[in-house]
């Protein structure tokens, strides 16, 4: 069987997308693409389903937080870093026609954080950004189950911040939950 | 007043008459007014192989939607992996899925190795491919013994744990450990193999294809099992697809993709192995492709085993800025000490970027996001489970099913919730 050649996903991008397409950086033979954090989902839909790309599987969504200082102006770390917010969220996406994985990156802002989901593109993306939900706190807009996934319901504050305390905790019971989170400003929704 | 307040509102979110509210949207309209039934599986069901909740709306025994509840066996092992130096951070990863921890620690040895574009010698490569293929067995062991039983076949498992036992007591041989072996590293493995693994694996190699046929002898064409498993449980390529599942999930319903052979890693390219497809995609093709794993697997390991007297040489990267020196060097060599005194206490630093890797696991992909800092902790490590995506997918899956299906289901699509919750 005949497949159209396999076409760059950074030009292509380019052609449709122009500006929302923010940086793009490779490493270790991984490219990453920054995208414009409102048009993610569109970029993903326009990776899956244009031929010559075919990005037919999305393998993992991770998030990562650049707190304290890691990011915006304060960032002082190489020239090719491009970290404009806080939160950094990644689509790992793999072509299996072309056998080449890629990755697109939005960022979103300390304050609120909010990106559009990924869901009607991949449904396989439901339970992976409940799961960033849930422990970094970034909302997805237009997400079908926005319920914690796996912190418990009355869970305050999000475990994968970087401002959420590593250990020494105290086990919280309905009878010192307040005291408890006074301690803890940062980790508050 | 405000703490009565408090108080009474507490109690009220912890009423055990609970409200369908909450699910609205979730479950069907039926289920709202009382016409279907909302039936709780789990935590503690034995078929759900863990700490899996399932909330079943069932029509009659007929699903008609299914909403799986996970995080009783949450760990935070990515959090805990946030203050450990890579190195150290391995022993958590063998913690996460508890039937194949060579695959966590090659998953996660792998993104290290990417990371820092660190070598690994070929008979490091070599034994590693040897204690994958093994754990592969042991894994499938697990699920061949707990799928049977889940069915009604109850003696399947007493064989299938008969010979899973002498693969732990390999992995006894080679790491001290039967099951947390923490064996696979950054680098390469551990330590070379003792002297009397490769007779005790070779006679294993002679004996297991024999075993495997028991195995079949009891299953295959039995007709309760094929009753129970065909047609059972179907899902399609494209739905596979559009929910990301990997491994024997993907391949049961032919989608022809096994990373050793399309991304390879640790060599498999070298090695001569077929890859089996389902074809109609049902509990009884999923059951297939295992069986015939076990068969994939012993070829793959008599290669490995006959290039493992051959070729000699380091097992471990000889770059001791990452890997240590080897125990002997410390009474001669300076340098060695100071490698083996920073190595232990401090670790090595990372860059500052990202990167993924994924390798096949006895479940399908395991995927590795480490995001360095520079220095010598992670910013962030993400596993992507293939358990969890399995998990997030059986609402589709056991759609339309009886609700004793369902128990086929979860055994064939063979989860771990340690996996799963991380």
């Amino acid at each position: 069987m005949e497949f159209p050649a396999a076409r760059d996903p950074v030009s292509a991008l380019r052609d449709v997308f122009g500006e929302a397409l923010l940086h793009v950086k490779e490493f270790r033979g991984e490219t990453t693409i920054v995208v414009d954090a409102e048009r993610t989902a569109e970029v993903l839909d326009f990776l899956r389903v244009t031929s010559g790309l075919v990005y037919n599987m999305l393998s993992d969504v991770s998030a990562v937080d650049y707190f304290p200082n890691d990011y915006g102006d304060a960032f002082d770390g190489e020239e090719s870093d491009f970290r404009p917010e806080r939160f950094g969220v990644s689509y790992h996406i793999l072509s299996m026609l072309y056998n080449r994985r890629l990755r697109v990156k939005a960022f979103a802002a300390a304050e609120d954080p909010r990106l559009p989901t990924a869901t009607v593109v991949w449904p396989a993306a439901n339970w992976l950004e409940r799961e960033i939900a849930d422990m970094m706190g970034i909302v997805f807009e237009g997400h079908a189950d926005q319920r914690r996934l796996l912190m418990p319901e009355d869970w305050y504050g999000h475990p994968h911040r970087r401002d959420y305390p590593l250990g020494k905790e105290t086990v919280a019971f309905s009878f010192n939950v307040d005291e408890i989170h006074q301690h803890k400003p940062f980790a508050r929704d | 007043m405000a703490v009565a307040e408090q108080t009474q509102s507490i109690e009220e979110q912890r009423s055990w008459e609970g409200s369908l509210d909450q699910l609205r949207g979730l479950v069907s309209e039926r289920a709202i007014t009382g016409e279907t039934m909302l039936l709780n599986m789990g935590p503690h069901h034995p078929s759900t192989h863990g700490v899996l909740r399932l909330l079943l709306e069932l029509d009659g025994e007929q699903i008609v939607s299914c909403l799986p509840d996970i995080g009783f066996l949450h760990t935070g092992i990515e959090k805990s992996l946030e203050d450990k130096s890579y190195e150290k951070a391995l022993p958590l990863t063998d913690r996460m899925d508890y039937l194949s921890p060579m695959s966590n620690n090659m998953a996660y040895a792998a993104a290290v190795e990417k990371l820092l574009d660190l070598d690994v010698p070929e008979r490091g490569q070599i034994i590693r491919v040897v204690c994958l293929e093994l754990a592969r067995c042991a894994s499938h062991l697990v699920w061949l013994g707990t799928h049977a039983i889940d069915m009604g076949a109850m003696s399947v498992l007493l064989y299938a744990f008969r010979e899973r036992e002498r693969i732990l007591g390999m992995f006894e041989m080679l790491s001290g450990q039967r099951m947390m072996s923490s064996y696979i590293r950054p680098g390469g493995v551990w330590r070379d193999v003792p002297d009397d693994f490769l007779p005790t694996i070779k006679q294993f190699l002679d004996d297991f294809p024999y075993k495997v046929d028991d195995y079949e002898a009891l299953l295959t064409k039995n007709p309760i099992w094929k009753d129970r498993a065909q047609g059972v449980g179907v899902i399609e390529p494209d739905v596979a697809l559009a929910y990301g599942m990997t491994g024997p999930a993907l391949r049961g319903s032919g989608v022809n993709w096994d990373l050793r052979k399309a991304q390879p890693y640790c060599g498999y390219e070298t090695y001569d192995f077929n890859v089996p497809l389902g074809e109609h995609g049902d509990v009884y093709d999923r059951y297939l492709i295992r069986i015939h794993e076990f068969r994939e697997s012993m070829k793959i390991l008599n290669q490995a085993v006959s290039r493992l007297e051959t070729v000699k040489g380091p097992y471990r990267s000889q770059n001791h800025k990452y890997c240590p020196p080897l125990r002997s060097e410390l009474g001669q060599s300076m340098e060695a000490v100071i490698h083996h005194f920073k190595l232990w206490t401090y670790g090595y630093d990372a860059p500052d970027e990202e990167i993924y890797s994924a390798i096949e696991s006895p479940r399908g992909e395991i995927g590795c996001y480490i995001h360095g800092t520079g220095g010598n902790k992670p910013r962030r490590v993400h596993f992507k489970t293939p358990s969890f995506i399995h998990i997030s997918a059986l609402p589709v899956v056991a759609k339309g099913y009886l609700l004793a299906d369902m128990v086929a289901i979860i055994g064939s699509v063979d989860i771990v919730l340690g996996d799963c919750d991380r």
